[in-house]
């Protein structure tokens, strides 16, 4: 493509959604299902400064842990591109995540009903940010079906707070999360133009 | 189910822990910009030829953003960590061989027409 000297090129406003739960809740099965192409992965290299300091204390040499995380890209029109960020699974990692939750439009919890528990830290976690958030139960082929209602007090959850069912290996119903989470930050946050 | 523990190692550097920063020849911020995953970086006007000092792997990113392409998009592309990318992507915004955006300051999360373009985006998936 040839830009004339007065026309800039645009670049698309590129947004964010984190997918999180716990390991194995299949964070990065959802990305690929929703994605353009296959989870990419990034990796950032931290130096021990970042890193959890019982770690190092025995280690006298600087050391560096690589954090990775999968993602996909979803192009929604000229103007706006989607990426979706699996979070790092470890507790250890959070510094990354309040790098990935800053600007984002929000988070999917991915909830495993056979270890509930395991996405606690994350409900914790963006209920503390203030991230808008929903929760999507997984449904694992011979999982235990819950009631949506058990899930929600199980895991506390305020009733404001969207809980859907999902297959996150299917990419219309993990749209279909997507699209949840987008109406529910669209109502927390979103202001009608011009008033 | 959590891993097991990195036991300490008196182990050879892992080249592939190296590679980046000679890269970028040990610095491990950009000159300009402050890039983030998502920022997105478009390439500027032609080529540059091999006579103009830069190093392979700005080329590399030079050609894969002839479309937008994100930080992390480059980075999981060039097999390098983000950090990296955002050093080389300075240098080439100082070069005004990008154009470059930072998302954060850029998406207002209150803007309605922003959450209506991502619906309509995602229903035509």
């Amino acid at each position: 493509m040839v830009f004339g000297r007065s026309e800039r090129p645009r670049l698309p406003t590129a947004i964010k959604i984190l997918i999180a739960g716990g390991f194995g809740a299949g964070k990065t099965t959802m990305v690929g299902a929703v994605s353009e192409t296959r989870p990419l992965r990034t990796e950032e290299v931290l130096t021990d400064r970042g890193v959890g300091v019982d770690d190092i204390s025995a280690v006298e040499a600087k050391r560096t842990t690589t954090v990775a995380m999968d993602f996909g890209r979803i192009t929604l029109s000229n103007d706006y591109v989607l990426y979706l960020f699996g979070t790092p699974g470890q507790e250890r990692f959070w510094f990354v995540w309040d790098e990935l939750a800053e600007g984002a439009l929000g988070a999917v919890i991915l909830a495993d009903t056979r270890r509930l528990a395991d996405c606690f830290p994350s409900v914790d976690y963006f209920e503390r940010r203030g991230t808008p958030f929903v929760v999507a139960v997984n449904c694992f082929e011979g999982a235990q079906t819950f009631e949506l209602d058990e899930v929600r007090m199980a895991l506390q959850l305020d009733p404001s707070i969207p809980i859907v069912m999902c297959d996150a290996r299917k990419r219309d119903s993990s749209r279909e999360v997507l699209i949840t989470l987008v109406k529910h930050s669209a109502r927390l946050r979103a202001e009608p133009v011009g008033t | 189910m959590t891993p097991p523990d990195d036991p300490v190692e008196e182990h050879w550097v892992d080249p592939e822990i190296i590679r980046p920063y000679v890269v970028t020849r040990g610095r491990t911020r950009p000159a300009h910009g402050r890039f983030d995953l998502i920022s997105m970086a478009l390439a500027v006007g032609p080529l540059p030829g091999p006579d103009a000092g830069l190093d392979p792997e700005h080329l590399r990113i030079l050609q894969l953003c002839r479309e937008p392409k994100s930080v992390a998009e480059i980075a999981a592309h060039l097999n390098l960590p983000a950090g990296t990318i955002r050093v080389l992507l300075g240098d080439l915004f100082d070069r005004e061989l990008v154009s470059a955006q930072e998302p954060q300051s850029e998406v207002d999360m209150r803007d309605v027409r922003m959450y209506r373009a991502v619906l309509d985006g995602l229903r035509s998936l």
